[in-house]
């Protein structure tokens, strides 16, 4: 002790004096002798914390503003998975009808006056199943264009009264798929009111309609994607608020900056993570209740339509992967947008000290 | 330890807080820092804590200049400063055991080799019964006890204490007074910012007065 050391006047206390202070024995009353904490400094074992259990964290483990944003993260990731399901529902389907009809072309026979259909309808059948790139010939017989009638024009339809037109169905090879025009020239050139629909069209439309579709999606999808950022982004930023006291005590007690990151980084990917996997999972849910409906549904009216459309409802691979993605990536987001955030929050303790003076 | 040479600080183009402050805080000596509210003494204070940079003046702590002192070099020597807050800055989702031991456990340490220390020095500042209680209910005097305990963990060369005694009564000031003491005999140097004036006149010890920016150490 050197001359700074106190003299004690007047306090008087109920500690007991250690012997190794009676020394400078005094009437102040002295507090309990500060224990040793050599053990500090050699790291040695010490029994375990009163109580044991586990560790509190650190930064709190819940509260509103951490609930809110798990919400938030769970919500925004529901939604951007909805969409990546969608867009990827969307282009199998439209490759599936490409390729359905791409596989496909039909002659149409319309009857006429003194027209022998049975007749044209054999020779028809005649030229297309001998021309290279036609596999298959099929004629619609009539209980089958009655069956495709039915909706209009009811059942005990007789179609010898009727002048209805008949089809021949062509499978197509579409590896070397047939020349179309030349095709067409030799059955209009031996059948009279004959017409080849190669689909074209139909297919060129396809095409279309599916290229724009899967750059609407794209496109949405992207949108959700930077709307999600920016959501994590600020819900994490403001979540960080509530926690600067605790983060001025770690600052004050001297932990490191790295070592406050860490533990927040690790919170909020926490948070991040069950957010994410909250929402991507509804949004598989949907998706697979979706496919079960579907299979549930087949051979009904609507199914069918469904299934026209859609398949069977699955999303697929990609649609997995994609979503399986988004998860990750929105609960890393969390993660290092919080990260970045104790930095600058800590870089800014320094210079307002900086500034201040 | 500690020397102030010719100290000034201004908050932005205000006037300065203070001016031409000079003295030294030897190891192992007790003072008072005290002065009439708003005379600079919490601002003299994170000048020691190095949570503020001087405008003018040299101040050397532990014999690095503080100037030269980098963001990265902070924790490390802020690890040898033990620092009380009027407000104790307690976390609030920890029990009285969890807060007295974070210093050590944010340095990474295993809890095994530090359990006994924060146990021994909660029954030191009398509060062996309340180690698994959360802060919100303690009282302030139980408050700054524990404040006291995080700030001494580590064994730091010197405490820094901002109105300690502010926020209880008299006969806790009292008993927080003789802990001080206590922890100043085993070797660390204390430095308590106070106004209160009965508290002081208990203990003979150096007093350093601010004034209009002015320090005068009464020895």
């Amino acid at each position: 002790m050197t001359e700074d050391a106190p003299s004690k006047r007047a306090i008087s206390g109920d500690g007991e004096l250690p012997s190794r202070m009676s020394r400078t024995a005094n009437r102040v009353g002295m507090a309990p002798r500060l224990p040793r904490l050599s053990n500090i400094k050699a790291g040695l074992g010490r029994p375990a914390r009163p109580g044991g259990g586990k560790a509190t964290p650190i930064i709190p483990q819940q509260n509103v503003a951490g609930r809110a944003l798990t919400l938030v993260i769970a919500i925004m990731t529901f939604l951007c998975c909805l969409t990546t399901g969608a867009v990827s529902l969307v282009s199998d389907a439209a490759t599936r009808w490409q390729s359905q009809i791409a596989r496909e072309a039909t002659i149409q026979i319309r009857p006429g006056e003194s027209f022998d259909m049975t007749e044209a309808l054999q020779r028809a059948l005649a030229i297309a199943e001998d021309f290279p790139g036609v596999i298959d010939t099929k004629i619609i017989d009539d209980e089958e264009t009655g069956r495709l009638l039915e909706p209009w024009l009811g059942t005990g339809l007789d179609l010898s009264e009727l002048p209805v037109p008949r089809l021949i169905l062509l499978t197509i090879d579409e590896t070397d798929p047939p020349d179309f025009p030349a095709l067409r020239a030799a059955l209009t050139a031996e059948v009279e009111n004959l017409s080849l629909d190669d689909h074209r069209s139909w297919v060129d439309r396809l095409i279309k309609m599916a290229g724009t579709t899967i750059i609407i999606g794209i496109a949405v999808l992207t949108m959700m994607i930077v709307a999600t950022i920016l959501t994590v982004v600020f819900a994490t930023r403001g979540a960080m608020a509530g926690n600067d006291p605790i983060i001025e005590v770690l600052h004050f007690v001297g932990a490191e900056a790295r070592f406050i990151a860490r533990e927040f980084r690790r919170h909020f990917l926490l948070i991040g993570l069950r957010g994410a996997i909250s929402g991507g999972g509804a949004a598989l849910l949907i998706f697979a209740l979706f496919h079960v409906w579907s299979i549930n549904s087949m051979a009904t009216p609507q199914g069918d339509q469904t299934s026209a459309l859609f398949g069977d409802f699955s999303i697929g691979m990609t649609g997995w992967l994609g979503v399986a993605a988004l998860i990750m990536v929105i609960a890393a987001l969390t993660a290092i947008t919080s990260h970045v955030t104790v930095l600058n929050y800590l870089g800014e303790m320094d210079r307002r000290a900086l500034e201040q003076s | 330890m500690i020397s102030f040479e010719n100290v000034g600080l201004r908050y932005g183009m205000g006037p300065e807080i203070l001016r031409d402050v000079s003295f030294d805080i030897p190891e192992r000596s007790f003072q008072f820092l005290t002065g009439p509210s708003g005379a600079g003494k919490t601002t003299l204070l994170r000048l020691l804590f190095m949570s503020l940079r001087p405008t003018r003046g040299l101040i050397t702590i532990f014999g690095r200049d503080r100037a030269q002192v980098t963001r990265h070099d902070l924790p490390e020597i802020r690890r040898r400063i033990g620092i009380v807050f009027q407000d104790f800055r307690l976390l609030e989702h920890m029990t009285t055991w969890e807060n007295v031991a974070l210093p050590l456990r944010v340095r990474g340490r295993e809890e095994s080799s530090y359990a006994g220390d924060v146990t021994e020095l909660l029954k030191w500042v009398g509060l062996g019964d309340r180690m698994h209680v959360m802060p919100q209910v303690l009282s302030g005097g139980e408050k700054q006890r524990v404040a006291i305990a995080r700030a001494l963990i580590e064994q730091p060369d010197i405490l820094l204490a901002d109105e300690p005694t502010g926020n209880v009564d008299p006969p806790m000031a009292h008993r927080l007074l003789r802990l001080f003491i206590e922890l100043n005999r085993s070797g660390t140097a204390v430095l308590i910012a106070t106004h209160d004036l009965g508290l002081m006149d208990q203990v003979e010890a150096r007093r350093m007065v601010l004034e209009n920016g002015h320090l005068v150490t009464h020895d």
